[in-house]
């Protein structure tokens, strides 16, 4: 998917201005944010489970090689075929040529966000596949032009009722339906029709397990479980990153993963795939293939951004982060809204892409405190800010106010004048007033406040009247 | 280079590995392989009476429907009531597991195969059941097919109660320990299938069963 993360401040100020978006915005936030609540005070020991899941993230991350190594050795012996791609066109190569291979005409596909890193649906269109999106948000998004999502776990969280059910109306050329019940029914019909007759099946990969060489997949519609099991084919395409060491620690996860994304205690579906179908069984595929992806994943093992790569996809540092609340997903430009978005997209896309997303928050840590394995989102913020500045991204005005005021800050004379001068100034605008309804220089940053007024005195002013006084 | 190569290759050289902490970072792995240690746990009351008392809670509050019977033989008595009560077809695909049970003196007709579209009620029995999540665990083989707890409207499973383990990992420790290997299709089932993509409402019956209902059998 092409990146239009440069493009943020346009992207965020028509989010803001489009009702049905902000109306949207508002049904959702709730639900997420009290469902998740409510869903780990089942845990006895949540913070206990979260640090468990942290440690076991980093184990694997510190010895990344080898753990994938070991992925590969046992998923083999089971069957599968392990293949890698660098980037997103390999992973398209890698797909069509599966394709090929097996004279494959349809695949349905189950939610992944790596199809989604290498535009995946256009290419196989391009080679005479055709892709289904089988999820039904996904499903929502393809028929309405491969418009991108806006959550990755909810991908059309930004559309409303009565936007999906003119598109279905357009689309499947039936009777418009105005109940959630009955346009889901309507989408299980249409899309039941491609499970059977597709002969590739296409997923994600919520974790990799070492110890058996499987893949974990978490759904709740069950087209994951429908792609993995009906056709004849089935290919994995997932992150180099979602190893995990045991099935142990799968158990671990689970109970932060469903809980943190949906607010549920478990997943509808759970599945655990390992290897090929026997000759003498009844369902499964033949084969069997993983595509691990590394698109950008590589480089940031060993830097100061490793511990992003602990994130298990599942999305409450977007559903809690104020300002996702308030411009949806679609304004980040990539694949990977919120928080975690804005540290992915300029790591797997280019600092000097995504020049707006690291300020695209306000550190306020709520994204840091629901994190289930325990990422500093703010933290990881704050040093791409800290990149930005080193390497002169950052717009000449900005850089130059910041080198006056270092300039100024760096010496007690200048800045003892010039703040002299300013709170005298500021006091004079004010007019005798508490506060300065409109400042010239930040004109952006008084419309939605005031600005306080000083009392026209500095602090060592003040400090040394004081001192004088017996 | 191969990408394997390429991207392994800068990994490697991220992580500063070389042949001597190979080795030493290979026998961790081993090692934590063999612990396969288990993060904190949410407190699961263990007696065999807790246990079943637990699954049902949960599975009710996934939306299952929960049966409680004594013996097997009975199952097939149980379901034709339940499809009866609701009015259900009584033609079902089942797990050619269960082909022996006594399903025509019940009144059902049955087909052990794979599972096809026009299968309207799936019979399954389950490899365990685990407590703490009210969730069901399917593993797939040539007389236990994946897909008849998948493609049909409803979804029948016959769990015996000495099967019930506390959490997730006593499930994989079971079919470790009875199968070997993991088999090829684990399935964890909790609940009828749902999605709640639009406007984040719930609905039942994505893809997957619109009813999903539980035969307890106390007895076995
Ligand atoms: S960064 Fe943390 S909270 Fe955000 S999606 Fe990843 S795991 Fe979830």
């Amino acid at each position: 998917m092409e990146s239009r993360s440069h493009r943020f401040k346009e992207n965020a100020a028509a989010a803001l201005a489009n009702p049905v978006l902000q109306a949207n915005m508002r049904t959702a936030k709730g639900k997420f944010v009290d469902k998740r609540a409510i869903a780990i005070k089942e845990i006895d020991d949540f913070e206990g489970t979260r640090e468990a899941a942290k440690q076991l993230r980093n184990l694997v991350l510190e010895n990344l090689d080898l753990w994938l190594e070991k992925f590969e050795t046992n998923a083999t012996a089971r069957g599968a075929k392990v293949l890698w791609a660098k980037d997103g066109a390999e992973i398209c190569r890698h797909v069509a040529e599966i394709g090929k291979r097996h004279g494959i005409k349809k695949a349905v596909k189950s939610k992944s966000m790596l199809s989604e890193e290498a535009g995946l649906n256009q290419a196989l269109e391009a080679t005479g596949i055709q892709p289904v999106e089988t999820d039904l948000g996904e499903y929502i998004l393809q028929i309405n032009n491969n418009e991108p999502p806006s959550h990755i776990i909810a991908p059309v969280v930004h559309k409303s009722l009565d936007e999906v059910a003119d598109l279905f109306e357009k689309v499947h050329q039936t009777p418009r339906k105005t109940e959630i019940p009955a346009l889901t029914r309507e989408a299980r019909e249409v899309l039941r029709e491609h499970f059977l007759t597709a002969d590739m099946g296409i997923s994600g990969g919520n974790f990799l397990v070492a110890e058996t060489g499987s893949v974990a997949l978490v759904t709740n519609e069950g087209n994951g479980r429908m792609v993995t099991t009906l056709p004849r084919v089935h290919v994995v395409i997932t992150g180099i990153e979602k190893v995990i060491p045991t099935l142990e620690d799968l158990a671990t996860l689970m109970r932060l993963l469903p809980r943190s994304a949906t607010g549920q205690s478990i997943s509808n579906y759970v599945s655990v795939l390992t290897g090929t179908k026997a000759p003498d069984e009844l369902d499964g595929p033949e084969h069997l293939y993983y595509i691990l992806v590394d698109n950008g994943r590589a480089d940031v093992i060993g830097s100061e951004f490793q511990e992003m790569l602990r994130c298990i996809r599942c999305g409450a540092c977007m559903n809690h982060c104020p300002v996702y609340q308030t411009i949806g997903g679609h304004a980040y430009g990539w694949v990977y809204p919120g928080p975690m978005g804005s540290v992915l997209t300029p790591l797997y896309t280019g600092l000097e892409n995504a020049i707006d997303l690291p300020h695209a928050a306000t550190l306020c840590n709520q994204c840091g405190v629901v994190c289930p394995v325990k990422i500093p989102l703010p933290d990881l913020l704050r040093k791409l800010r800290e990149k930005q500045t080193d390497k002169n991204l950052r717009p000449w005005m900005e850089r130059a106010v910041l080198k006056a005021w270092a300039f100024v800050a760096a010496s007690p004379t200048l800045y003892a004048l010039g703040a002299w001068f300013g709170v005298r100034y500021l006091k004079w605008l004010a007019g005798g007033k508490a506060s300065i309804p409109v400042l010239s220089a930040a004109p952006e940053w008084t419309k939605g406040r005031d600005f306080p007024a000083p009392e026209g005195k500095t602090f060592r002013e003040l400090y040394a009247e004081r001192k004088a006084k017996p | 280079m191969s990408s394997r190569e390429d991207i392994l290759g800068r990994v490697r050289a991220k992580l500063g590995r070389n042949e001597t902490n190979a080795v030493a970072a290979r026998t961790g792995i081993d090692v934590i392989l063999a612990a396969k240690a288990q993060g904190p746990r949410p407190h699961v009351a263990m007696e065999m009476s807790a246990l079943a008392g637990r699954l049902i809670d949960k599975s009710l509050a996934y939306s299952s429907t929960v049966d409680q019977i004594a013996t097997q033989a009975e199952a097939p008595a149980a379901i034709a009531r339940y499809l009866a009560g609701l009015g259900l077809p009584t033609q079902a695909v089942i797990w050619p597991k269960l082909a022996d049970l006594d399903w025509a003196g019940a009144g059902i007709t049955v087909a052990a195969r794979e599972a096809q579209d026009a299968d309207l009620v799936g019979i399954t029995g389950c490899f365990c059941a685990v407590a703490e999540t009210g969730t069901l665990m399917l593993c797939g083989s040539p007389d236990s097919p994946a897909a008849i707890s998948l493609l049909p409207e409803t979804h029948i499973a016959i769990v015996p109660a000495s099967r019930i383990v506390p959490g997730m990992e006593e499930a994989f420790a079971l079919a470790l320990n009875e199968l070997g290997q993991l088999p090829r299709a684990v399935n964890f089932i909790s609940g009828p299938s749902r999605t709640g993509d639009i406007e984040q409402t719930i609905v039942l019956g994505a893809h997957g069963p619109y009813r999903v209902h539980l035969i307890l059998i106390d007895g076995e």
